[in-house]
């Protein structure tokens, strides 16, 4: 089966991790701008790394046929440094006309600080007055709670947001109905000890449906499993779910909130392919 | 949306992950407790969450893991942002 990863932090994996994705049906993934370990220390670190996923990331990505888009932003992590962040949303614009961006993230909250809420409101704005779609971090463990709900009351308070181009990621089961019920996507990411596993997220379905809900691996630089996705699907299949269902969750909705981008150029698989066989064919 | 599964076959399906789990559980307490300082955590607020959640999975219910997720949870704070 086709899938698309719609988070996975690619300039954290080796080129292996695209090929054996691509070998499991992942045909597309969208890469949001994050923490790197470390804190950058000026905006020409984060101008560095937006050429990262602007430039060469596709390009690896295509050694193995995969489709590379990204999202770009100041974490909520660095965002506890407001002078920085600041400069940082102030150069987003440069890159935002390139082919592949689709949207302002992951910003959100990490600590649910003031800090971190100065910046993730001063993010919408920005998204507001580009007319980008938004990707939403939540925080870890104890702190989701509490911050996937301040996070939906500061959404709430800008008018100009349209809940069906914000999607609120890392889900979980204490969280999902929270996300959902004011009309915005979510996503659920798969974790090998933290966030949700396979087998939870197929939970989750059960209990809330497939409409506006998507699964990801978040794979980086810590611990965590690129073919996440697959998993999920295995595990969709083992309860009995038809096809059609699992693709709905891991293709069919990537693309219909994606195709909300004017930059989601995404070429469906079997017309790529056959585009390069034509290509083959005329050498 | 309707179950793929009748009980019977997730409880066989899952018998010998929960069977693991548990387990895995009381080695962890286990564990703890017959270290030399466990005095120095016993009143330790995570001990008390994993009592309360304890509590939770003896008891009846479909949401058993939506709370457990809220006891580990810090709590939402209303006006947070004024």
């Amino acid at each position: 089966m086709y899938y698309i990863d719609p988070h996975v932090h690619m300039v954290s994996r080796v080129t292996d991790d695209y090929e054996r994705m691509a070998r499991m049906g992942c045909v597309a993934v969208s890469e949001p701008a994050f923490w790197a370990g470390f804190d950058r220390g000026s905006v020409d670190g984060f101008r560095d790394y937006f050429r990262q996923l602007t430039e060469f990331e596709p390009t690896r990505a295509g050694w193995s046929g995969i489709q590379h888009f990204t999202w770009l932003c100041i974490n909520a992590k660095e965002a506890e440094n407001v002078e920085l962040s600041r400069e940082v949303i102030a150069m987003i614009p440069e890159f935002l006309d390139r082919p592949g961006v689709i949207g302002i993230g992951e910003i959100g909250l990490n600590k649910n600080t003031m800090n971190e809420s100065t910046i993730f409101r001063e993010h919408l704005d920005l998204a507001m007055k580009t007319n980008e779609l938004i990707l939403i971090h939540t925080p870890h463990l104890q702190d989701k709670y509490r911050g996937t709900r301040m996070i939906v009351d500061m959404l709430l308070e800008d008018t100009r947001i349209q809940p069906q181009r914000v999607l609120i990621d890392h889900v979980e089961e204490h969280t999902v109905g929270v996300a959902r019920e004011e009309g915005f996507w979510c996503a659920m990411t798969l974790y090998p000890t933290t966030k949700c596993t396979p087998a939870r997220a197929a939970d989750i379905i059960e209990r809330y449906g497939d409409d506006r809900i998507m699964v990801n691996s978040a794979g980086d630089w810590g611990p965590s499993n690129p073919l996440a996705v697959p998993d999920f699907i295995q595990e969709m299949r083992r309860r009995g779910h038809s096809e059609a269902k699992i693709r709905k969750i891991v293709y069919d909705n990537p693309l219909e909130f994606f195709n909300q981008s004017s930059r989601f150029e995404f070429t469906p698989p079997d017309s790529a392919w056959d585009s390069q066989a034509a290509d083959t064919d005329a050498d | 949306m309707p179950e793929t599964r009748t009980a019977e076959e997730i409880l066989e399906q899952c018998h010998l992950e929960i069977r693991c789990k548990l387990i895995e559980i009381a080695a962890c307490l286990d564990r703890i407790e017959r270290s030399g300082e466990f005095d120095v955590v016993r009143n330790d607020r995570r001990l008390a969450q994993y009592q309360e959640s304890l509590q939770v999975l003896a008891s009846d219910g479909v949401d058993r893991a939506e709370k457990l997720q809220m006891i580990f949870s810090d709590d939402y704070i209303p006006n947070w942002s004024k």
